[in-house]
């Protein structure tokens, strides 16, 4: 039986959700015009008036925000109400720059954790299901947002926070957890934890999990999925718009239905500024239609990803958004063509390679090289010299065929790619150096 | 039949060959017969140590390593002993993908080894023919 926490609107057929959408932009925009002076003033630029905009046709006539505007606009500059009708902020971390401070009305709160419920009720949730929350609570979104919506849908809500592992374990076992919540590395760490302590998939009683927060791949979730005996969905949000449940998975696990009667989605081409028609990838930018307390009107998101509106067997009539690609920053034009680093992650494990490379780009007489270097696993090695050049060959074909420009694959041994406080060092452009 | 090679995966830069050596006697295994074969970014070192079976976990905590069986087979110090060898194999239709020799403890002893496709038919093939083939017990590995 197909479950949805709101049914009137999770399939609502696409004329009803663009009703809802224009309506909302309308208001939407008179709102920020009245109340957020920072983004008046990038529309009066543009000469642009709430008049122009007479339904979400008229949204690519709005002005970008921009992860700088935000900093700019710190603290209050975007607040879209008074703070005494405010109830609450989040925070981002704040690691590339300035801490971004979102506000919220009780509104904005109450939107954003039905966003978070219908996420819950698509993973199988009812109120009989017992919720483990272990992303972190505070300022960060995660916490907050899956307690709410676990709240909503009248799950036994388990309050953990993240770490702390030795007592996740207890308490998913005795108190007989149901839905994990938390990043996909942390439900990795879990696993292994759990297989560490002689645990089964089986003798856990978790049936889903709601994972986010961080870019992960199809290979890592099934691999999650047996080491926990799950089903793994995907949630998407960020800080800027609410937090997460902007999207989520249904069962299909093919793309997350974005929540289109509160985020507005496009995709742009993200060196133009020029909308994509469907299918095609870009910069993922979204206008809340219908929150108070911070307001963003086209927030560049810097996530690059498709947008799909094939019908979806869950009879959910949303949007459907791919799992982000990368970051538009992460972006390397290389011989005039973009190249995304997670492109060549997803031919490493389409071939059978573990996901440790590094990318070497530097000039040579005006032309950029471009070396690929991977770190050989026990299934690619052979002490015959032609079978691992063939698999070097059959790399490189792989790559060229997803990129459209060939690299130079370089196998090197396990463990030699420099990495630094534990992360892999992805590329090195030495062509800077050169300009 | 047939005897343990060792090939490690290494990178074809300088002190990688040291590091490999030195953990294999660090294992306290004594290396009877080794070679490489390199490319531009790796090598693969090829090599029949003694006590495989307890030295290769050790060596897999740092390395990149894998175990497959070899011929090796006696051949006798003089002229021609090579050439009955690969005749032999030859006439089987056997392909050689590549060999390397090694002297024995005793005098006039030398063993040459063959990675082969086929290694119980080249085995065969060799006894059928009298010469001698060998195995981790006789090799004292």
């Amino acid at each position: 039986m197909k479950q949805y926490y709101q049914p009137e609107i999770e399939t609502a057929p696409r004329e009803k959700i663009l009703e809802i959408q224009n309506e909302k932009i309308v208001k939407q925009v008179r709102h920020v015009w009245d109340h957020v002076p920072y983004y008046r003033h990038l529309m009066e630029e543009k000469g642009i008036t709430p008049e122009d905009i007479q339904g979400v046709k008229d949204i690519p006539k709005l002005p970008f925000l921009s992860k700088a505007d935000l900093r700019d606009a710190y603290p209050y500059g975007l607040l879209g109400t008074d703070l005494k009708n405010c109830v609450r902020i989040h925070s981002t971390s704040g690691t590339t720059g300035r801490r971004v401070v979102a506000f919220y009305t009780q509104a904005d709160i109450d939107l954003w954790e039905d966003c978070c419920a219908r996420a819950i009720v698509a993973a199988g949730g009812t109120n009989e299901d017992v919720v483990q929350v272990c992303y972190g609570y505070g300022l960060f979104t995660g916490g907050s947002g899956l307690h709410g919506g676990s709240h909503k849908v009248g799950c036994l809500t388990l309050p953990m926070s993240s770490g702390n592992t030795e007592r996740q374990i207890q308490f998913m076992m005795d108190l007989e957890s149901t839905i994990l919540c938390c990043t996909p590395s942390y439900a990795a760490y879990i696993g292994e934890a759990l297989a560490e302590r002689g645990y089964k998939p089986e003798d856990n009683k978790l049936k889903a999990g709601i994972f986010g927060a961080e870019p992960w791949t199809e290979e890592m979730r099934r691999e999650i999925e047996k080491s926990l005996g799950i089903k793994a969905y995907d949630i998407y949000g960020l800080t800027e718009t609410s937090g997460p449940g902007v999207a989520f998975e249904c069962e299909e696990q093919t793309g997350m239905h974005i929540n289109e009667d509160h985020f507005y989605a496009e995709i742009i081409d993200p060196e133009t500024g020029e909308v994509l028609p469907d299918g095609e990838m870009g910069e993922l930018v979204f206008t809340a239609l219908d929150k108070e307390a911070f307001p963003l009107l086209r927030y560049r998101t810097r996530d690059l990803c498709v947008l799909s509106r094939k019908p979806c067997s869950c009879g959910r009539t949303h949007v459907k958004m791919a799992k982000p690609m990368g970051r538009s920053d992460d972006m390397l034009i290389i011989r005039g063509v973009n190249v995304f680093p997670s492109q060549i992650e997803t031919v490493l494990l389409n071939e059978g390679y573990t996901p440790n490379y590094q990318i070497v780009l530097d000039r040579e007489r005006h032309n950029d090289t471009f070396d690929v270097y991977v770190e050989v696993s026990p299934d690619q090695f052979s002490d015959l010299m032609s079978q691992i050049q063939r698999m070097e060959k059959s790399l490189e074909n792989a790559l060229r065929t997803m990129l459209g420009i060939g690299p130079k694959v370089h196998l090197v041994a396990p463990k030699t790619i420099t990495r630094s406080e534990g992360k892999a060092v992805r590329v090195i452009d030495k062509r800077k150096l050169h300009d | 039949m047939a005897i343990t090679q060792i090939s490690m995966f290494l990178n074809n830069q300088p002190g990688q060959l040291v590091e490999a050596v030195g953990a294999i006697s660090a294992a306290g295994s004594n290396i009877r017969a080794m070679s490489i074969a390199e490319a531009n970014d790796f090598g693969i070192l090829r090599a029949i140590i003694t006590e495989p079976d307890r030295v290769c976990p050790l060596l897999e905590q740092k390395f990149l390593i894998m175990r497959n069986e070899v011929l090796a087979a006696r051949m006798d110090d003089r002229s021609g002993a090579l050439h009955e060898i690969l005749t032999v194999l030859n006439e089987g239709n056997i392909n050689i993908e590549y060999m390397y020799a090694f002297t024995g403890t005793g005098p006039e002893e030398a063993y040459v080894v063959f990675r082969v496709s086929d290694v119980r038919t080249a085995e065969e093939m060799l006894q059928a023919n009298g010469i001698a083939t060998l195995s981790d017990d006789t090799l004292k590995l």
